[in-house]
């Protein structure tokens, strides 16, 4: 029997851990993005619809436009953490090496936010019209 | 005193090999696939929104869309899209405690395939009618 270092029982430590340690915050964050994507995802595809027999100069404009930036904006930062999470779940099912698991972790984590910010440069470039 | 001793001979429990595919079980991989699939499509929205800042890049971007393996690409990517989220949908229902019953579970599963291949072909009919067919 070890002696007990915290006054915490050690229950008390880990009551809503579970086997991953970190507790439910990322299927938290799973649903609540999941609720955002369906009506951001409806939106983005009427805007995709939209544009897709527009030339150039007319898809910029739209793009660009306030309304659909911040909604595009909305999707990507939804859909992104959403893909963050989802990803590692499938990674974490399948990779069983720990090296591979966590590089793949990482590229993971770096692959959502280049990919998101990439293209939030792209909206926000439209925005403002540079 | 820790003693090595050979892990013990337990039996295994059956893995998906062993059972009968059922329409649910499609439905739950497909959904994982589909996830997978729209993970790495997020790069085409990614040029498209930045190709649309100039006239040769957006160019390029409609020449790809507007080939045969684009046009199938983009198709593939609306399927997997609308089949997502309807899954996603379902899951949202499950969480909820409702949906899984045994008849309720089936027809759900097949709400998911009959509504995702519905919807994609009503929107690739509009935007057929708008954009007209590949070049």
């Amino acid at each position: 029997m070890t002696e007990l270092k915290h006054i915490r029982t050690p229950l008390a430590r880990v009551r809503g851990l579970g086997a991953a340690k970190s507790g439910t915050t990322a299927f938290w964050h799973q649903r609540v993005t999941a609720i955002a994507s369906i009506p951001l995802t409806i939106a983005a595809v009427v805007i995709i619809v939209i544009l897709l027999g527009r030339n150039q100069p007319a898809v910029a404009q739209i793009l660009g436009s306030p309304t659909v930036t911040i909604i595009m904006l909305l999707f990507i930062v939804s859909i992104t953490t959403h893909m963050r999470i989802g990803m590692q779940v499938i990674i974490e099912d399948y990779v069983h090496d720990d090296m591979a698991k966590l590089t793949l972790i990482v590229i993971n984590s770096f692959f959502v936010v280049i990919v998101g910010l990439i293209s939030a440069y792209g909206l926000l470039k439209l925005s403002y019209g540079l | 005193m820790a003693e090595t001793r050979a892990p013990a001979e337990r039996p295994l429990s059956p893995h998906l090999q062993i059972y009968r595919l059922t329409l649910t079980m499609a439905m739950s991989i497909v959904h994982r696939i589909t996830g997978f699939g729209l993970y790495f499509g997020t790069v085409l929205l990614a040029w498209w929104l930045n190709a649309a800042a100039n006239p040769n890049g957006y160019a390029r971007f409609q020449t790809f869309a507007g080939s045969w393996i684009g046009r199938l690409i983009l198709f593939g990517y609306t399927w997997a899209l609308i089949h997502h989220m309807l899954g996603g949908i379902r899951h949202l229902i499950w969480d909820t405690g409702h949906g899984l019953g045994p008849n309720e579970r089936e027809w759900l599963a097949a709400a998911n395939l009959i509504g995702s291949i519905t919807i994609t072909i009503i929107l690739w009919i509009v935007v057929l009618l708008a954009v007209g067919g590949p070049q």
